[in-house]
C-alpha cells in the first residue's frame, strides 16, 4: 500500500496563515484522528471547509484553531486523497501540527514528492511537472508567472502548435511514400522547404525565449563599474532601496566586490558593485580590483558609471574600451552638477544606450530601469501570457528539434530522397513530443486515413 | 457421430491460405510431421482479393519471408505476369516491389509445393474442433467427418472462412470467400472453449469480362523493363509481361452510388464487423470524401488463362444491379459484363492482444495463431505471421527459445509487435511509416538481416545459405574495393563535368564519389574500369550502403538506444498488481500482458513513461538485491 506523506507546504517564516498538507490513502483517517470540529460535525465531507481545532488525541492538547479540507482521489493535485490543514502561520504551530500528523501515521514528504506523485499518477505531463518544480524554486514574481504559464499548459500548447505543423508535413510526406499508386497530389521540394522554414522560425522564437527564460529563472547578473566615487554604491542602494554598501566620498571605500540580489520589475537581478578598476599599489585594493575584473567578465550586463561633472579620465577611457563589445549601459551620473562630459564625448559604439542620472537627487532611475528591462526582454514589451521556456531540458530539446529541421532543410534544398528528409522531420517531431509528453506513432497514420481517400 | 482416430502429427495447420502454407512448410522443413487442412483444396493459396503481391511495406515483408526460407517470394517470382518497383524516386528504404500474379498458377504452384514437401500432408477437410487437455494444452483436431488427429501443436489460420458471412446489397449468405463453404462449427466450438472472438469485415470488388471493356479509353500502366525478383534465390526473371489499366469514376457514378446508399449492406446496419480504413468500399469513399470529384480504378488481369479482370478500388456491398449501373458510367466500362459481383465479407477473429510475441495464445498451450485470424489483412501480412507461427510451434515443441524479431530487425517484427502489443481495431495492414528504423529495414538487405537467423533455426536450406554467404562476401569485398580505389582530379573531372557535377580538387575514393547525388554505381562504370561482374542483389546493397552511409549510421545509433529498453527483460513472476508507484491502469495492463521487456511494456497503451520509470527503478533495485 502507498504511504501517506505530509509536509508544511507554505514558505518558512512568519505569515498570516500556513498550510500543512497530506497526500495518500491514510490522509482522511489521520485527519479524523486529530481534528475536532467546532460545530460538532462528525463526518468530514469532501471539498468542504471544516472549522475546528487540531488536538493531540493522546493528551487532548489543543494545538491550533484551523480550517481543514479533505479532497478525494483522483481529482486532486496528486491524484491521491489529499488533506490540507490551514492554521496560523507561526513556525511553531506549523511544526507541531506536522509532527502530530507524522505521529499519527504519515511519513515526511521528500523534496518535490507531491509533484512526483502527481506526475506518477498521470495528473500532469512532464513539462507541467517540471514547471511545478520551477514554480517551487521561483524566486521572483515574473519567474513565477512564467512557471505558472507553463503549468497551465501554456508552453505545452505553443510547442504542440509547432509539433502539429511538423505532423501535417509528415502526413503529406508519408502518404506520398506509402501510397505511390493513389490519386494524391505529389508534395514538391519547394513546398517542403517553405513549410520547414516557417517551422524553424517558430522553434527559434521559442528558443529566444529560452535564453530570456534562463535570465528570468536564474537572474540577470549585472556588474556596476566606474571610477572611484562615481556613484556605484549609490546606484546599488537605489536598487536595493536600503543602504547596504558603505557610501563615502573617499575613492576606494568599496574595497571588495559586493553582491546583492534585487527584484527589478519582477526580474531577479544579481548586482555586483565593484571597486574601481585602476592600477594601484595598495595590496588590499588590487585584490578587490582583480575580483572586479572577474565580475565584469561574468556579467550579463554592465552598467558603466561616468561622472559627467568631470572630464573623462584615463580610467573612464579604459572602461569605455572594455565595454565596447559587451552588453552595457552607460550611466552619466551627477547631472545635478555642472556638465563637463556629455554623451557626444564618449566615442563608444553607437548602439550603446546612455542614460543620464542624478542619483543624489533620484533622477533618471526610472529611465535606467526601463533600459535594463528592455535589455532583458529584447526590446519587446511582453504581453501578459507569453511563454517563456524556463527549463534547461526543454531548451535543449528545442535546440535538437531545430537542428533536425535545419538538416531537413539542407537535404530538401539538394533534393535528397523524401525517405531521408522524413527521418529528420520525424526526429524533430519526436523531440517536441518529449516536451509535451506526446509520443504516439499512430497519430500520423490515423490522420492519413481521416484525410485522404485511399485504398482499393 | 463416431469419432475415428486416424493418426498423430506434431503440428496441424488449420487453413491453407497464405498464412497456413508458410506455417506448414516451415514446420515440415524444420523436421516436424505436419498436416495442413483446407476446407477445400481449391482454396489453397488462393488470392481471394486482388491478384497482386507486394507494394509498400508488403513487398518488404515478402523479401523478409524469403530471406528466412519462406515460400511466397519464390512462388510469385514463378507466376508473376507484371512487375513494378514502386517509389523509386523517394529513396531506397521505401522502394517497394509489386507484382501482378497469375492467381491460378500461383495457387497451382503453391499447392504442388505443399504436395511434394517431405514430412507434410495436404488434406481436404473441415476442422470443427480443437481438442485440449484439462490444463488447456493442445491435444488434437476433429474433422467434420468424424476423423480425429492427435497432435501437439496447432497453427490456426482460418482467414475469412471462420464464421464467414457474405453481403451483397440486402442478400446475406453464410459463406466463406468466393462462394466456398464457411467454417461455422469451429467458430462455435472455439467460443465454447473460452476463446474470445470478434467480428471484422473486408470486401472485394467485382470481376468483369475483359472482352467487355474498352481499353482505348483508359490509361495504360506498363510493367518495368527490368524485373527485380522478390526472392534472393533468383537473378534474372525478365520475360513477356502484361499491362494494367487506369480509369476514373465521375460525378454520375457518384450520384448513382449516393442514390443507393440505403441499399448498401454497409450502410443498412446489417454488418457488425469493423472494416479497414485503408481499403474502404466505393460507397464509403463517396460518403466520407464527398468533395472528391473522381476516384481511380485500376483494371488488372487475374491471370493468363482467364478473361476475368479485377477492378481495384471498387470494392462494394451494393446490390448487383446498382454495381452494374454505376460501372457503366465509367469510361471504358460502358458495356461491362460482371462475372463475379463485388461483396463484403464478415468473419471471426481474435483480439491479437490475447496472443504472445511468439504468436502462441496466452490461454492455450500449443495453440499458435496467424493471419486474418489475428486481425491482420493482406496476403503478405498473413504469410509473415504464418511463417513465424510455424517456426515457433516447432521451437516450442522442442523446448527451445521462441524466435522473435524485434522492431529494429524486420518489418515482420514491427507487424507482430504492433498486433500483440498495441492491438488493432480494424484489419491491420503494414506500412513503411509503421517502422521506426526504415533506413535499416530495407528490402535490398533483408537477407543480410535475416538469412543467418533463418539458417540458425534450421529453416534456411544449405543451398540458400551458401548463396547468401557468397553474396555477403562479394558485397563486403566490393565495398572495401570501392573504399580503396581512388581517383585523381585529372582522371575524373571531365567525367564529372559531363554529369553536371562539380569538379574535385583532391584524390577521392570511389566510395566517397558515389555519395554525390549525380553519381550512381551504374554510371561510375565509365571511370571504374576494373570492376568485377556482380549480381543486381549485390550491386544494390553496395550502392545503398555507401551512398547513404551517414543516414544509416545515424539510424544504427537510434537502434542502439532502442535496444537498451528491449534488452531489459521483465522476469515472468513480477507482481505488477502490488508494485508501488505504478498507476492502477498500468498495473492491470502489465499484469494482463506480462510484456517480455521494458521496451515492449512501453508500447502498451495505458502504460505511461512514468510507469516505465517505475519499472526501471524496480529492475534496478532487483539487480542490486
Amino acid at each position: 500500500m502507498e504511504s501517506t506523506i505530509a509536509a508544511i507546504s507554505t514558505a518558512y517564516g512568519e505569515s498570516g496563515i500556513g498550510i500543512v498538507r497530506m497526500s495518500g490513502p491514510m490522509s482522511l483517517n489521520i485527519l479524523t484522528k486529530i481534528f475536532v470540529s467546532a460545530k460538532g460535525v462528525q463526518i468530514i465531507k469532501p471539498r468542504y471547509m471544516h472549522y475546528g481545532y487540531i488536538e493531540d488525541p493522546q493528551n487532548g492538547t489543543r494545538l491550533d484553531e484551523v480550517l481543514a479540507v479533505y479532497m478525494k482521489a483522483p481529482h486532486t493535485y496528486t491524484g491521491e486523497d489529499v488533506v490540507e490543514i490551514q492554521c496560523h502561520g507561526s513556525y511553531i504551530s506549523l511544526k507541531e501540527i506536522l509532527a502530530l500528523c507524522l505521529r499519527s501515521g504519515a511519513e515526511p514528504a521528500g523534496r518535490g514528492e507531491f509533484t512526483k506523485r502527481a506526475f506518477l499518477n498521470g495528473r500532469m505531463d512532464l513539462s507541467q511537472a517540471e514547471a511545478v518544480i520551477d514554480l517551487i524554486k521561483a524566486r521572483s514574481s515574473r519567474s513565477f508567472d512564467a512557471a505558472l504559464g507553463q503549468m497551465g499548459g501554456n508552453l505545452s500548447s505553443k510547442v504542440r502548435a509547432v509539433r502539429d505543423k511538423l505532423k501535417e508535413l509528415l502526413i503529406d510526406i508519408t502518404v506520398n511514400m506509402d501510397y505511390p499508386d493513389e490519386d494524391i497530389e505529389e508534395i514538391t521540394y519547394d513546398q517542403i522547404l517553405n513549410r520547414l522554414s516557417l517551422i524553424n522560425d517558430e522553434i527559434n522564437n521559442l528558443l529566444v525565449s529560452a535564453g530570456e527564460g534562463k535570465i528570468i529563472r536564474e537572474g540577470l547578473s549585472v556588474a556596476i563599474v566606474g571610477k572611484p566615487n562615481v556613484g556605484k554604491s549609490s546606484l546599488m542602494n537605489v536598487f536595493l532601496k536600503e543602504n547596504r554598501s558603505i557610501v563615502t566620498d573617499i575613492p576606494g571605500t568599496t574595497r571588495d566586490t559586493i553582491e546583492e540580489q534585487a527584484s527589478l520589475r519582477g526580474i531577479r537581478i544579481c548586482f555586483t558593485d565593484t571597486a574601481g578598476i585602476h592600477e594601484t599599489d595598495d595590496p588590499v585594493e588590487s585584490l578587490g580590483i582583480e575580483r572586479s575584473k572577474q565580475a565584469f567578465d561574468k556579467a550579463d550586463l554592465i552598467l558603466l558609471l561616468i561622472d559627467s561633472s568631470t572630464p573623462l579620465e584615463e580610467e573612464d577611457k579604459e572602461l569605455l574600451k572594455m565595454i565596447n563589445d559587451r552588453s552595457a549601459i552607460i550611466v552619466l551620473n551627477k547631472q545635478d552638477l555642472h556638465t563637463v562630459t556629455d554623451e557626444n564625448m564618449l566615442e563608444t559604439a553607437p548602439n550603446l544606450k546612455v542614460i543620464k542620472t542624478s542619483l543624489a537627487e533620484g533622477k533618471g532611475v526610472e529611465e535606467l530601469e526601463d533600459a535594463i528591462e528592455m535589455f532583458v526582454t529584447g526590446g519587446q514589451i511582453r504581453r501578459e501570457n507569453d511563454v517563456l521556456v524556463t527549463n534547461v531540458r526543454h531548451a535543449s530539446l528545442l535546440r535538437k528539434a531545430k537542428e533536425e529541421v535545419e538538416q531537413a532543410e539542407n537535404m530538401t534544398a539538394i533534393h535528397e530522397a523524401l525517405d531521408f528528409i522524413e527521418v529528420n522531420i520525424r526526429a524533430a517531431f519526436d523531440y517536441l513530443g518529449e516536451i509535451t509528453g506526446d509520443t504516439a506513432s499512430d497519430e500520423i497514420i490515423n490522420e492519413i486515413f481521416a484525410r485522404f481517400c485511399l485504398g482499393k | 457421430m463416431e469419432i475415428k482416430p486416424l493418426g498423430k502429427y506434431d503440428v496441424i495447420v488449420i487453413g491453407a491460405g497464405h498464412a497456413g502454407c508458410e506455417a506448414a512448410l516451415a514446420s515440415a522443413r524444420m523436421g516436424k510431421k505436419t498436416l495442413i487442412l483446407s476446407i477445400n483444396l481449391e482454396a489453397v493459396a488462393n488470392m481471394f482479393c486482388n491478384p497482386a503481391i507486394g507494394g509498400t511495406g508488403k513487398g518488404h515483408l515478402v523479401r523478409e519471408i524469403d530471406a528466412l526460407g519462406g515460400q511466397m517470394g519464390l512462388v510469385i517470382d514463378k507466376t508473376f505476369i507484371q512487375s513494378r518497383m514502386l517509389n523509386t524516386a523517394k529513396g531506397p528504404a521505401v522502394h517497394s516491389l509489386r507484382a501482378q500474379a497469375d492467381k491460378v498458377r500461383y495457387h497451382d504452384e503453391m499447392k504442388h509445393i505443399l504436395e511434394t514437401t517431405p514430412n507434410l500432408l495436404l488434406r481436404q477437410g473441415e476442422a470443427v474442433d480443437i481438442d485440449f487437455t484439462e490444463d488447456n494444452r493442445v491435444k488434437g483436431v476433429l474433422l467434420r467427418t468424424g476423423v480425429y488427429f492427435n497432435c501437439d501443436a496447432v497453427v490456426i489460420a482460418t482467414g475469412t472462412f471462420l464464421g464467414g458471412k457474405i453481403y451483397i446489397g440486402d442478400c446475406v449468405m453464410e459463406s466463406g470467400p468466393n462462394g466456398l463453404a464457411p467454417s461455422n462449427m469451429l467458430a462455435e466450438n472455439l467460443k465454447q472453449k473460452g476463446l474470445k472472438l470478434r467480428r471484422f469485415k473486408t470486401g472485394t470488388p467485382a470481376r468483369v469480362l475483359s472482352s467487355s471493356l474498352d481499353y482505348s479509353k483508359m490509361q495504360v500502366q506498363e510493367p518495368d523493363d527490368h524485373v527485380v525478383p522478390f526472392s534472393f534465390m533468383n537473378d534474372d526473371l525478365d520475360k513477356e509481361q502484361v499491362n494494367c489499366y487506369l480509369t476514373y469514376t465521375n460525378e454520375e457514378t457518384h450520384r448513382i452510388i449516393r442514390d443507393n446508399f440505403s441499399r448498401s449492406a454497409l450502410f443498412g446496419g446489417l454488418i457488425e464487423g469493423v472494416g479497414p480504413r485503408y481499403c474502404p468500399s466505393i460507397e464509403s469513399k463517396i460518403e466520407r470524401f464527398a468533395d472528391k470529384e473522381r476516384h481511380q480504378l485500376f483494371v488488372e488481369p487475374e491471370g493468363l488463362s482467364t478473361e476475368e479482370m479485377y477492378l481495384q478500388g471498387m470494392s462494394s456491398s451494393l446490390p448487383e444491379d446498382v454495381q452494374r449501373d454505376f460501372y457503366k458510367t465509367i469510361p471504358g466500362l460502358e458495356n461491362i459484363e460482371l462475372v463475379r459481383p463485388a461483396y463484403a465479407i464478415e468473419y471471426d477473429c481474435i483480439d491479437p492482444l490475447d496472443i504472445k510475441l511468439n504468436l502462441e495464445h496466452r490461454n492455450f498451450k500449443g495453440l499458435f495463431c496467424a493471419g486474418q485470424f489475428n486481425g491482420s489483412s493482406g496476403y503478405e501480412e498473413a504469410a509473415a505471421q504464418g511463417l513465424m507461427a510455424g517456426i515457433n510451434a516447432v521451437l516450442w515443441l522442442d523446448g527451445k527459445n521462441p524466435f522473435i524479431l524485434d522492431r529494429s530487425e524486420a518489418y515482420i517484427g514491427v507487424l507482430i509487435d504492433d498486433l500483440v502489443t498495441k492491438g488493432t481495431n480494424e484489419p491491420y495492414r503494414i506500412m513503411t511509416s509503421r517502422a521506426e528504423y526504415r533506413l535499416i529495414l530495407r528490402q535490398d538487405n533483408a537477407d543480410l538481416r535475416l538469412t543467418q537467423k533463418g539458417y540458425d533455426i534450421g529453416l534456411v536450406s544449405k543451398e540458400r545459405y551458401a548463396r547468401f554467404c557468397e553474396s555477403k562476401k562479394l558485397t563486403e569485398l566490393e565495398i572495401s574495393r570501392l573504399k580503396q580505389t581512388t581517383k585523381a582530379p585529372s582522371e575524373i573531372n571531365k567525367w564529372l563535368a559531363s554529369l553536371g557535377a562539380s569538379p574535385i580538387d583532391n584524390r577521392i575514393s570511389l566510395a566517397d564519389l558515389i555519395k554525390r547525388p549525380e553519381v550512381t554505381y551504374a554510371n561510375m562504370a565509365a571511370i571504374d574500369t576494373e570492376r568485377p561482374s556482380l549480381s543486381d542483389h549485390v550491386i544494390t546493397k553496395v550502392e545503398v550502403e555507401l551512398k547513404y552511409a551517414g543516414y544509416i549510421d545515424k539510424q544504427l545509433a537510434q537502434i542502439e538506444a532502442f535496444k537498451k529498453l528491449e534488452n531489459k527483460v521483465l522476469p515472468d513472476g513480477i507482481d505488477y498488481l502490488g508494485m508501488e508507484g505504478l498507476r492502477l491502469e498500468a498495473r492491470q495492463k502489465l499484469d494482463q500482458f506480462r510484456p517480455a521487456s521494458v521496451g515492449q511494456a512501453s508500447r502498451i497503451s495505458g502504460v505511461s513513461p512514468a510507469d516505465i520509470n517505475v519499472l526501471l527503478v524496480y529492475l534496478h533495485k532487483n539487480e542490486k538485491a
